[in-house]
Protein backbone atom coordinates (compact mmCIF):
# COMPACT_ATOMS: atom_id res chain seq x y z
CA UNK A 1 0.00 0.00 0.00
CA UNK A 2 1.02 2.96 -0.94
CA UNK A 3 -0.15 6.35 0.57
CA UNK A 4 -0.19 8.88 -2.04
CA UNK A 5 0.31 8.23 -5.73
CA UNK A 6 0.16 10.81 -8.22
CA UNK A 7 -0.96 10.65 -11.88
CA UNK A 8 1.28 12.91 -14.04
CA UNK A 9 5.05 14.75 -13.33
CA UNK A 10 3.64 17.99 -15.07
CA UNK A 11 3.90 20.76 -12.85
CA UNK A 12 0.55 19.93 -11.39
CA UNK A 13 2.04 16.92 -10.14
CA UNK A 14 5.19 17.69 -9.05
CA UNK A 15 3.74 20.59 -6.89
CA UNK A 16 1.19 18.51 -5.33
CA UNK A 17 3.99 16.17 -4.71
CA UNK A 18 5.93 18.94 -2.81
CA UNK A 19 3.11 20.10 -0.89
CA UNK A 20 2.08 16.78 0.38
CA UNK A 21 5.58 16.06 1.67
CA UNK A 22 5.70 19.41 3.09
CA UNK A 23 2.28 18.38 5.51
CA UNK A 24 4.09 14.94 6.78
CA UNK A 25 3.89 12.19 4.00
CA UNK A 26 6.73 10.25 2.72
CA UNK A 27 5.22 7.58 1.03
CA UNK A 28 4.54 9.25 -2.30
CA UNK A 29 5.13 7.70 -5.81
CA UNK A 30 4.99 10.06 -9.07
CA UNK A 31 3.96 8.40 -12.09
CA UNK A 32 5.26 9.65 -15.44
CA UNK A 33 4.33 8.96 -18.96
CA UNK A 34 7.18 10.66 -20.55
CA UNK A 35 10.97 10.54 -20.15
CA UNK A 36 11.68 13.63 -18.23
CA UNK A 37 9.23 15.01 -15.33
CA UNK A 38 8.02 19.01 -16.09
CA UNK A 39 5.47 17.45 -19.05
CA UNK A 40 4.62 19.63 -21.36
CA UNK A 41 7.01 22.82 -19.67
CA UNK A 42 9.74 21.11 -21.59
CA UNK A 43 8.69 22.18 -24.80
CA UNK A 44 6.89 25.64 -23.73
CA UNK A 45 10.87 27.18 -24.53
CA UNK A 46 9.46 31.08 -24.67
CA UNK A 47 9.56 32.85 -21.00
CA UNK A 48 6.70 34.23 -19.40
CA UNK A 49 5.92 32.09 -16.38
CA UNK A 50 6.64 32.29 -13.14
CA UNK A 51 5.39 36.36 -12.30
CA UNK A 52 3.37 35.36 -9.93
CA UNK A 53 5.17 32.06 -8.40
CA UNK A 54 8.51 33.89 -8.16
CA UNK A 55 8.26 36.66 -9.17
CA UNK A 56 10.33 36.77 -12.40
CA UNK A 57 10.34 35.67 -15.83
CA UNK A 58 11.10 32.17 -16.27
CA UNK A 59 10.98 29.71 -19.68
CA UNK A 60 8.84 26.71 -19.13
CA UNK A 61 12.23 24.64 -19.14
CA UNK A 62 13.29 26.87 -15.63
CA UNK A 63 9.90 27.35 -14.39
CA UNK A 64 9.84 22.93 -14.29
CA UNK A 65 13.40 22.35 -13.22
CA UNK A 66 12.77 24.57 -10.06
CA UNK A 67 10.20 21.82 -9.11
CA UNK A 68 11.91 19.02 -10.77
CA UNK A 69 14.85 20.03 -8.41
CA UNK A 70 12.72 20.58 -5.45
CA UNK A 71 11.20 16.99 -5.62
CA UNK A 72 14.94 15.36 -5.91
CA UNK A 73 15.86 17.50 -2.89
CA UNK A 74 12.92 16.04 -1.43
CA UNK A 75 13.87 12.36 -2.21
CA UNK A 76 10.25 11.93 -3.37
CA UNK A 77 10.14 8.99 -5.74
CA UNK A 78 8.90 9.11 -9.04
CA UNK A 79 8.94 6.60 -12.20
CA UNK A 80 9.52 7.70 -15.80
CA UNK A 81 7.86 5.66 -18.96
CA UNK A 82 5.31 5.14 -17.12
CA UNK A 83 1.77 4.36 -18.60
CA UNK A 84 -1.43 3.95 -16.21
CA UNK A 85 -3.84 1.55 -18.06
CA UNK A 86 -6.13 1.61 -15.45
CA UNK A 87 -7.25 2.42 -12.21
CA UNK A 88 -10.34 1.25 -9.78
CA UNK A 89 -12.98 3.04 -7.72
CA UNK A 90 -11.05 1.53 -4.73
CA UNK A 91 -7.25 2.96 -5.64
CA UNK A 92 -5.65 0.10 -7.07
CA UNK A 93 -3.65 1.01 -9.82
CA UNK A 94 -2.22 -0.97 -12.98
CA UNK A 95 0.33 1.12 -14.73
CA UNK A 96 3.31 -0.43 -17.14
CA UNK A 97 6.81 0.46 -18.06
CA UNK A 98 9.51 -1.39 -19.55
CA UNK A 99 11.76 -2.17 -16.43
CA UNK A 100 8.77 -3.48 -14.13
CA UNK A 101 6.24 -4.78 -17.19
CA UNK A 102 2.65 -4.56 -15.78
CA UNK A 103 2.06 -3.50 -11.80
CA UNK A 104 -0.31 -2.90 -9.97
CA UNK A 105 -0.30 -0.49 -6.60
CA UNK A 106 -2.75 0.22 -3.91
CA UNK A 107 -2.90 3.88 -2.96
CA UNK A 108 -4.65 5.33 0.24
CA UNK A 109 -5.37 8.61 -2.09
CA UNK A 110 -4.48 9.57 -5.79
CA UNK A 111 -4.13 12.73 -6.91
CA UNK A 112 -5.20 13.13 -10.74
CA UNK A 113 -2.84 15.55 -12.89
CA UNK A 114 -2.45 13.92 -16.05
CA UNK A 115 -3.14 17.99 -17.95
CA UNK A 116 -4.83 18.09 -21.18
CA UNK A 117 -3.94 17.50 -25.02
CA UNK A 118 -4.98 19.47 -27.92
CA UNK A 119 -8.23 19.79 -29.82
CA UNK A 120 -7.53 17.36 -33.47
CA UNK A 121 -8.36 18.60 -36.42
CA UNK A 122 -11.36 15.68 -36.91
CA UNK A 123 -13.27 17.66 -34.51
CA UNK A 124 -13.21 20.97 -36.82
CA UNK A 125 -14.65 19.49 -40.18
CA UNK A 126 -13.08 20.62 -42.57
CA UNK A 127 -13.60 20.05 -46.53
CA UNK A 128 -10.91 18.76 -48.43
CA UNK A 129 -8.44 16.02 -48.64
CA UNK A 130 -6.01 15.00 -46.13
CA UNK A 131 -2.34 15.88 -47.04
CA UNK A 132 0.89 16.02 -45.16
CA UNK A 133 1.49 19.51 -43.76
CA UNK A 134 -1.43 19.53 -41.19
CA UNK A 135 -0.48 19.29 -37.16
CA UNK A 136 -2.08 20.53 -34.10
CA UNK A 137 0.27 23.58 -32.43
CA UNK A 138 1.64 22.10 -29.61
CA UNK A 139 2.76 18.83 -32.20
CA UNK A 140 4.88 21.82 -34.12
CA UNK A 141 6.33 23.40 -30.94
CA UNK A 142 7.49 20.10 -30.45
CA UNK A 143 8.79 19.32 -33.59
CA UNK A 144 10.72 22.37 -33.68
CA UNK A 145 12.00 23.03 -30.11
CA UNK A 146 12.45 19.41 -28.79
CA UNK A 147 13.19 17.51 -32.08
CA UNK A 148 15.09 20.70 -34.48
CA UNK A 149 12.50 19.37 -37.01
CA UNK A 150 11.00 22.34 -39.65
CA UNK A 151 7.39 21.18 -39.52
CA UNK A 152 7.62 23.62 -42.67
CA UNK A 153 8.17 27.06 -44.45
CA UNK A 154 4.50 28.68 -45.59
CA UNK A 155 2.30 28.85 -42.45
CA UNK A 156 -1.59 29.49 -41.57
CA UNK A 157 -2.21 29.28 -37.79
CA UNK A 158 -6.01 28.40 -37.25
CA UNK A 159 -6.94 29.61 -33.51
CA UNK A 160 -5.41 32.35 -32.20
CA UNK A 161 -4.65 30.28 -28.47
CA UNK A 162 -1.80 31.40 -26.66
CA UNK A 163 -0.04 28.50 -28.28
CA UNK A 164 -0.90 29.58 -32.18
CA UNK A 165 0.55 32.68 -30.99
CA UNK A 166 3.60 31.71 -29.53
CA UNK A 167 4.10 28.99 -32.77
CA UNK A 168 3.71 32.18 -34.90
CA UNK A 169 6.52 33.84 -33.19
CA UNK A 170 8.50 30.54 -33.23
CA UNK A 171 8.14 29.69 -36.96
CA UNK A 172 9.03 33.43 -37.76
CA UNK A 173 11.95 33.53 -35.68
CA UNK A 174 13.18 29.94 -37.44
CA UNK A 175 12.74 31.18 -40.70
CA UNK A 176 9.12 30.39 -41.40
CA UNK A 177 7.06 32.86 -43.29
CA UNK A 178 3.44 32.64 -41.14
CA UNK A 179 0.93 34.36 -43.98
CA UNK A 180 -1.89 34.90 -41.26
CA UNK A 181 -3.62 33.57 -37.88
CA UNK A 182 -7.37 32.70 -38.13
CA UNK A 183 -10.09 33.19 -35.25
CA UNK A 184 -12.97 31.71 -35.68
CA UNK A 185 -14.37 34.29 -33.19
CA UNK A 186 -14.65 38.31 -33.00
CA UNK A 187 -11.37 38.13 -30.50
CA UNK A 188 -8.53 36.46 -29.91
CA UNK A 189 -8.53 34.01 -26.44
CA UNK A 190 -4.63 34.43 -26.39
CA UNK A 191 -3.28 36.85 -23.99
CA UNK A 192 -2.81 40.51 -25.74
CA UNK A 193 1.02 40.17 -24.57
CA UNK A 194 1.02 37.57 -26.90
CA UNK A 195 -0.88 39.37 -29.85
CA UNK A 196 1.73 42.04 -29.56
CA UNK A 197 5.07 40.44 -28.99
CA UNK A 198 4.11 37.10 -30.63
CA UNK A 199 2.05 39.03 -34.11
CA UNK A 200 2.55 42.34 -34.31
CA UNK A 201 6.46 42.22 -33.89
CA UNK A 202 7.13 40.06 -37.04
CA UNK A 203 3.90 42.27 -38.67
CA UNK A 204 1.61 38.52 -38.33
CA UNK A 205 -2.05 39.78 -39.52
CA UNK A 206 -4.44 38.29 -37.01
CA UNK A 207 -7.99 37.70 -38.90
CA UNK A 208 -10.34 37.50 -36.36
CA UNK A 209 -14.42 36.21 -37.07
CA UNK A 210 -12.50 33.80 -39.84
CA UNK A 211 -11.78 30.34 -40.09
CA UNK A 212 -10.12 27.57 -42.75
CA UNK A 213 -12.67 26.18 -45.36
CA UNK A 214 -10.77 24.16 -47.37
CA UNK A 215 -7.42 22.62 -47.39
CA UNK A 216 -6.10 22.29 -50.32
CA UNK A 217 -2.80 19.45 -52.00
CA UNK A 218 -2.98 15.44 -52.07
CA UNK A 219 0.61 14.30 -50.72
CA UNK A 220 1.31 17.95 -49.15
CA UNK A 221 -0.69 20.45 -48.04
CA UNK A 222 -0.43 23.20 -51.38
CA UNK A 223 -3.08 25.87 -49.57
CA UNK A 224 -6.24 26.72 -47.09
CA UNK A 225 -9.00 28.59 -48.33
CA UNK A 226 -10.36 30.82 -45.80
CA UNK A 227 -13.05 33.07 -45.51
CA UNK A 228 -14.85 35.38 -43.05
CA UNK A 229 -17.49 34.47 -40.60
CA UNK A 230 -21.07 36.11 -40.02
CA UNK A 231 -22.43 36.28 -36.34
CA UNK A 232 -23.40 32.67 -36.68
CA UNK A 233 -19.97 31.82 -37.18
CA UNK A 234 -20.71 30.36 -40.86
CA UNK A 235 -18.94 31.13 -43.49
CA UNK A 236 -18.98 33.59 -45.92
CA UNK A 237 -18.86 32.73 -49.65
CA UNK A 238 -18.30 35.85 -51.25
CA UNK A 239 -14.97 36.81 -48.92
CA UNK A 240 -13.36 33.08 -49.79
CA UNK A 241 -9.59 33.90 -50.55
CA UNK A 242 -6.95 31.00 -51.28
CA UNK A 243 -3.55 31.32 -49.00
CA UNK A 244 -0.83 29.00 -50.25
CA UNK A 245 1.29 27.13 -47.67
CA UNK A 246 2.44 23.98 -46.77
CA UNK A 247 1.94 23.97 -43.34
CA UNK A 248 -1.39 24.35 -41.57
CA UNK A 249 -1.22 24.85 -37.61
CA UNK A 250 -4.10 23.92 -35.14
CA UNK A 251 -4.60 25.82 -31.92
CA UNK A 252 -8.29 25.19 -31.26
CA UNK A 253 -8.51 24.25 -27.54
CA UNK A 254 -7.21 22.07 -25.31
CA UNK A 255 -9.24 19.20 -23.98
CA UNK A 256 -8.47 17.38 -19.96
CA UNK A 257 -6.99 14.07 -20.86
CA UNK A 258 -10.09 12.53 -18.54
CA UNK A 259 -9.97 8.95 -19.58
CA UNK A 260 -8.53 7.16 -16.65
CA UNK A 261 -10.83 9.19 -14.20
CA UNK A 262 -13.99 8.69 -16.74
CA UNK A 263 -13.32 4.69 -16.48
CA UNK A 264 -12.74 4.59 -12.69
CA UNK A 265 -15.74 6.33 -12.37
CA UNK A 266 -15.31 9.82 -10.79
CA UNK A 267 -17.97 12.32 -11.98
CA UNK A 268 -17.20 14.89 -14.78
CA UNK A 269 -18.42 18.27 -15.33
CA UNK A 270 -19.79 18.73 -19.02
CA UNK A 271 -18.41 21.85 -19.13
CA UNK A 272 -14.54 21.72 -18.24
CA UNK A 273 -14.04 18.06 -19.38
CA UNK A 274 -12.74 17.66 -15.79
CA UNK A 275 -14.34 16.35 -12.77
CA UNK A 276 -16.19 18.23 -10.44
CA UNK A 277 -14.91 19.06 -7.03
CA UNK A 278 -15.01 20.57 -3.93
CA UNK A 279 -12.57 22.94 -2.13
CA UNK A 280 -10.05 20.70 -1.80
CA UNK A 281 -10.09 19.54 -5.37
CA UNK A 282 -11.39 16.21 -3.86
CA UNK A 283 -13.57 14.31 -6.89
CA UNK A 284 -16.68 12.59 -6.37
CA UNK A 285 -14.62 9.36 -4.77
CA UNK A 286 -13.03 10.05 -1.53
CA UNK A 287 -9.75 10.16 -1.40
CA UNK A 288 -9.03 10.89 -5.36
CA UNK A 289 -8.17 14.98 -5.97
CA UNK A 290 -7.84 16.42 -9.27
CA UNK A 291 -5.53 19.44 -10.06
CA UNK A 292 -4.45 21.24 -13.27
CA UNK A 293 -5.27 21.43 -16.78
CA UNK A 294 -6.95 17.73 -15.94
CA UNK A 295 -9.08 19.64 -13.74
CA UNK A 296 -9.96 22.84 -15.99
CA UNK A 297 -7.29 24.49 -18.49
CA UNK A 298 -5.42 26.73 -16.95
CA UNK A 299 -4.16 30.15 -18.42
CA UNK A 300 -1.03 30.29 -16.43
CA UNK A 301 0.81 27.67 -15.41
CA UNK A 302 1.45 29.54 -11.49
CA UNK A 303 -2.50 29.00 -10.83
CA UNK A 304 -1.77 25.17 -11.72
CA UNK A 305 0.98 25.01 -9.68
CA UNK A 306 -1.34 26.95 -6.96
CA UNK A 307 -4.02 24.69 -7.41
CA UNK A 308 -1.61 21.52 -6.91
CA UNK A 309 -0.85 22.87 -3.56
CA UNK A 310 -4.40 22.49 -2.32
CA UNK A 311 -4.73 18.83 -3.63
CA UNK A 312 -1.32 17.96 -2.06
CA UNK A 313 -2.50 19.59 1.05
CA UNK A 314 -6.15 17.75 0.94
CA UNK A 315 -4.63 14.57 -0.10
CA UNK A 316 -2.27 14.57 3.45
CA UNK A 317 -5.27 15.79 5.91
CA UNK A 318 -6.66 13.01 4.25
CA UNK A 319 -4.56 10.25 4.59
CA UNK A 320 -3.67 11.35 8.17
CA UNK A 321 -7.33 11.01 8.87
CA UNK A 322 -8.28 14.59 9.01
CA UNK A 323 -11.49 14.04 7.21
CA UNK A 324 -14.43 16.40 7.95
CA UNK A 325 -17.45 16.64 6.02
CA UNK A 326 -19.54 19.55 7.90
CA UNK A 327 -21.64 21.33 4.77
CA UNK A 328 -22.86 20.64 1.52
CA UNK A 329 -23.40 23.37 -0.52
CA UNK A 330 -23.61 23.47 -4.21
CA UNK A 331 -22.10 26.68 -6.31
CA UNK A 332 -24.49 26.84 -9.29
CA UNK A 333 -24.20 29.62 -12.49
CA UNK A 334 -26.58 31.44 -14.45
CA UNK A 335 -25.04 30.64 -17.84
CA UNK A 336 -22.96 33.99 -18.68
CA UNK A 337 -20.89 32.64 -15.51
CA UNK A 338 -19.64 29.43 -17.61
CA UNK A 339 -18.14 27.16 -14.92
CA UNK A 340 -16.54 27.51 -11.15
CA UNK A 341 -14.09 25.54 -9.89
CA UNK A 342 -14.95 24.28 -7.16
CA UNK A 343 -18.24 23.30 -7.96
CA UNK A 344 -19.24 22.45 -4.25
CA UNK A 345 -17.97 23.20 -0.84
CA UNK A 346 -18.23 20.49 1.92
CA UNK A 347 -15.69 22.86 4.56
CA UNK A 348 -16.53 25.51 6.28
CA UNK A 349 -13.39 27.42 5.49
CA UNK A 350 -12.36 30.37 3.25
CA UNK A 351 -12.59 29.23 -0.43
CA UNK A 352 -11.51 30.85 -3.64
CA UNK A 353 -13.65 30.31 -6.24
CA UNK A 354 -12.38 30.66 -9.99
CA UNK A 355 -14.51 30.73 -12.71
CA UNK A 356 -14.70 31.74 -16.24
CA UNK A 357 -17.20 33.59 -18.17
CA UNK A 358 -19.26 32.45 -21.65
CA UNK A 359 -18.38 35.82 -23.73
CA UNK A 360 -16.56 38.75 -23.63
CA UNK A 361 -18.46 41.28 -21.35
CA UNK A 362 -17.90 44.98 -20.52
CA UNK A 363 -19.03 46.83 -17.44
CA UNK A 364 -19.95 44.16 -14.99
CA UNK A 365 -21.14 43.21 -11.63
CA UNK A 366 -20.24 39.77 -10.39
CA UNK A 367 -22.33 38.65 -8.00
CA UNK A 368 -22.46 35.46 -5.43
CA UNK A 369 -26.25 35.28 -4.03
CA UNK A 370 -27.63 32.36 -1.77
CA UNK A 371 -31.65 32.90 -2.21
CA UNK A 372 -31.95 36.48 -2.49
CA UNK A 373 -28.58 37.75 -0.12
CA UNK A 374 -25.71 39.16 -1.98
CA UNK A 375 -22.81 37.55 -0.57
CA UNK A 376 -20.05 39.52 -2.98
CA UNK A 377 -20.22 41.30 -5.58
CA UNK A 378 -17.37 42.47 -7.89
CA UNK A 379 -17.32 45.22 -10.57
CA UNK A 380 -14.90 44.82 -13.62
CA UNK A 381 -14.73 46.81 -16.51
CA UNK A 382 -13.92 43.86 -18.95
CA UNK A 383 -13.97 39.90 -18.74
CA UNK A 384 -13.62 37.23 -22.03
CA UNK A 385 -13.23 33.77 -21.54
CA UNK A 386 -9.76 33.44 -21.90
CA UNK A 387 -9.37 34.88 -18.47
CA UNK A 388 -9.70 32.71 -15.40
CA UNK A 389 -11.18 35.39 -12.47
CA UNK A 390 -11.82 34.36 -9.15
CA UNK A 391 -13.69 35.29 -5.76
CA UNK A 392 -12.41 34.67 -2.37
CA UNK A 393 -15.27 33.85 0.08
CA UNK A 394 -15.06 34.19 3.88
CA UNK A 395 -16.23 30.93 6.17
CA UNK A 396 -18.78 33.63 7.66
CA UNK A 397 -20.33 34.20 4.35
CA UNK A 398 -20.99 30.94 3.14
CA UNK A 399 -21.81 28.95 6.33
CA UNK A 400 -25.68 27.55 6.78
CA UNK A 401 -25.83 28.43 3.34
CA UNK A 402 -28.23 26.20 1.02
CA UNK A 403 -26.82 27.14 -2.35
CA UNK A 404 -24.39 29.44 -3.94
CA UNK A 405 -24.93 31.25 -7.21
CA UNK A 406 -22.78 33.08 -9.23
CA UNK A 407 -24.12 35.53 -11.94
CA UNK A 408 -23.13 38.07 -14.26
CA UNK A 409 -24.85 41.53 -15.09
CA UNK A 410 -23.87 44.15 -17.62
CA UNK A 411 -24.32 47.36 -15.59
CA UNK B 1 2.31 62.54 -30.26
CA UNK B 2 0.75 59.81 -28.78
CA UNK B 3 1.45 56.25 -29.08
CA UNK B 4 -0.86 53.36 -28.09
CA UNK B 5 1.03 50.29 -26.57
CA UNK B 6 0.38 46.96 -25.26
CA UNK B 7 2.65 46.11 -22.39
CA UNK B 8 4.63 42.84 -22.62
CA UNK B 9 5.36 42.37 -19.19
CA UNK B 10 3.04 40.50 -17.28
CA UNK B 11 -0.16 38.42 -18.64
CA UNK B 12 -2.15 41.02 -17.56
CA UNK B 13 -1.36 43.03 -20.97
CA UNK B 14 -2.13 46.67 -20.23
CA UNK B 15 -3.27 48.79 -22.54
CA UNK B 16 -1.10 52.13 -22.53
CA UNK B 17 -0.83 55.31 -24.12
CA UNK B 18 2.68 56.68 -23.99
CA UNK B 19 3.30 60.69 -25.24
CA UNK B 20 6.50 60.69 -27.13
CA UNK B 21 7.84 63.96 -28.32
CA UNK B 22 10.89 64.82 -30.33
CA UNK B 23 12.28 61.00 -29.28
CA UNK B 24 11.68 61.46 -25.44
CA UNK B 25 8.73 60.23 -23.87
CA UNK B 26 7.22 63.01 -21.59
CA UNK B 27 3.97 60.34 -20.11
CA UNK B 28 2.87 56.81 -20.33
CA UNK B 29 -1.35 56.34 -18.76
CA UNK B 30 -2.72 53.15 -18.69
CA UNK B 31 -0.35 51.27 -16.56
CA UNK B 32 -0.99 49.19 -13.86
CA UNK B 33 2.79 49.10 -12.32
CA UNK B 34 6.05 51.18 -12.86
CA UNK B 35 7.26 47.79 -14.56
CA UNK B 36 4.37 48.74 -17.48
CA UNK B 37 6.05 52.32 -17.58
CA UNK B 38 9.39 51.51 -17.87
CA UNK B 39 8.65 49.03 -20.83
CA UNK B 40 6.62 51.67 -22.39
CA UNK B 41 9.52 54.36 -22.29
CA UNK B 42 12.09 51.71 -23.51
CA UNK B 43 9.68 50.30 -26.11
CA UNK B 44 9.24 54.30 -27.39
CA UNK B 45 12.75 54.77 -27.43
CA UNK B 46 14.83 51.60 -27.87
CA UNK B 47 12.68 48.47 -28.05
CA UNK B 48 14.10 45.14 -26.79
CA UNK B 49 13.14 41.44 -26.70
CA UNK B 50 14.33 38.59 -24.90
CA UNK B 51 14.83 35.96 -27.63
CA UNK B 52 14.62 32.66 -26.40
CA UNK B 53 15.65 29.40 -28.72
CA UNK B 54 16.90 25.95 -29.43
CA UNK B 55 20.19 25.12 -29.81
CA UNK B 56 21.80 21.46 -30.87
CA UNK B 57 24.46 19.60 -28.60
CA UNK B 58 27.07 17.47 -29.59
CA UNK B 59 25.17 14.56 -29.31
CA UNK B 60 22.11 15.84 -31.59
CA UNK B 61 20.01 16.32 -29.02
CA UNK B 62 17.79 19.91 -28.79
CA UNK B 63 18.94 22.50 -25.49
CA UNK B 64 16.91 25.31 -24.74
CA UNK B 65 18.44 28.51 -24.86
CA UNK B 66 17.64 32.08 -23.90
CA UNK B 67 19.05 35.48 -24.03
CA UNK B 68 20.17 36.30 -20.06
CA UNK B 69 18.65 39.90 -20.66
CA UNK B 70 16.23 41.63 -23.42
CA UNK B 71 18.67 42.31 -26.46
CA UNK B 72 17.30 45.34 -29.14
CA UNK B 73 14.46 44.16 -31.37
CA UNK B 74 15.67 44.40 -34.13
CA UNK B 75 18.84 42.52 -33.68
CA UNK B 76 16.44 38.97 -33.16
CA UNK B 77 16.96 37.70 -36.41
CA UNK B 78 21.03 38.75 -36.19
CA UNK B 79 20.55 37.22 -32.59
CA UNK B 80 18.72 33.63 -34.00
CA UNK B 81 21.41 33.41 -36.50
CA UNK B 82 24.63 33.22 -33.72
CA UNK B 83 22.53 30.68 -31.26
CA UNK B 84 21.68 28.71 -34.48
CA UNK B 85 25.82 28.40 -34.85
CA UNK B 86 26.54 27.20 -31.46
CA UNK B 87 26.71 23.44 -30.98
CA UNK B 88 27.58 23.15 -27.28
CA UNK B 89 29.31 20.34 -25.47
CA UNK B 90 27.45 18.22 -22.54
CA UNK B 91 27.11 18.20 -19.72
CA UNK B 92 25.46 21.06 -20.02
CA UNK B 93 23.21 22.91 -16.58
CA UNK B 94 20.65 25.31 -16.21
CA UNK B 95 22.26 28.80 -16.48
CA UNK B 96 25.74 27.45 -18.23
CA UNK B 97 26.69 30.60 -20.59
CA UNK B 98 26.27 29.06 -24.36
CA UNK B 99 27.58 32.10 -26.19
CA UNK B 100 29.09 35.29 -24.56
CA UNK B 101 27.72 38.59 -25.33
CA UNK B 102 25.67 38.90 -28.27
CA UNK B 103 24.39 42.04 -28.31
CA UNK B 104 25.14 42.68 -24.93
CA UNK B 105 23.72 39.46 -23.12
CA UNK B 106 24.98 36.38 -22.80
CA UNK B 107 23.02 33.30 -24.20
CA UNK B 108 22.56 30.79 -21.48
CA UNK B 109 20.77 27.37 -21.22
CA UNK B 110 17.67 26.81 -19.80
CA UNK B 111 17.56 23.21 -19.37
CA UNK B 112 20.26 20.30 -18.38
CA UNK B 113 21.58 17.75 -20.75
CA UNK B 114 23.73 15.59 -19.65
Amino acid sequence: MTDLVIIGGGPAGMSAAIAAYECGIRDILILERDEHLGGILQQCIHNGFGLHKFSEELTGPEYAYRYEKRVIELGIPYKLGTMVLDITKDKVITATNAEDGVFQINAKAIILAMGCRERAKGALNIAGSRPAGIYSAGTAQKFVNMKGYMPGRDVVILGSGDIGLIMARRMTLEGAKVHAVCELMPYSSGLARNIEQCLNDFSIPLKTSHTVTEIHGKERLTGVTIARVDENRKPIPETSEFIPCDTLLLSVGLIPENELSRSMGVDLSGITSGATVDQDRQTSIEGVFACGNVLHVHDLVDFVSEEAEIAGKAAAEYINGMVETTVNIPIKTDGKIRYTVPQVITKSKDVTVFFRVSDVYKNVKITVKSGDDVIVSKKKVRVAPGEMESIKLRASDIEKRKELIFSLEVV
Amino acid sequence: MDRKLTCIVCPLGCSMVAEVENGKVLSVSGNTCPRGKAYAESECINPQRVVTSTVRCQDGSMLSVKTDRAIPKEKMAECMEIIASARPQLPIFVGDVIIKDVFGSDIIATQNRS
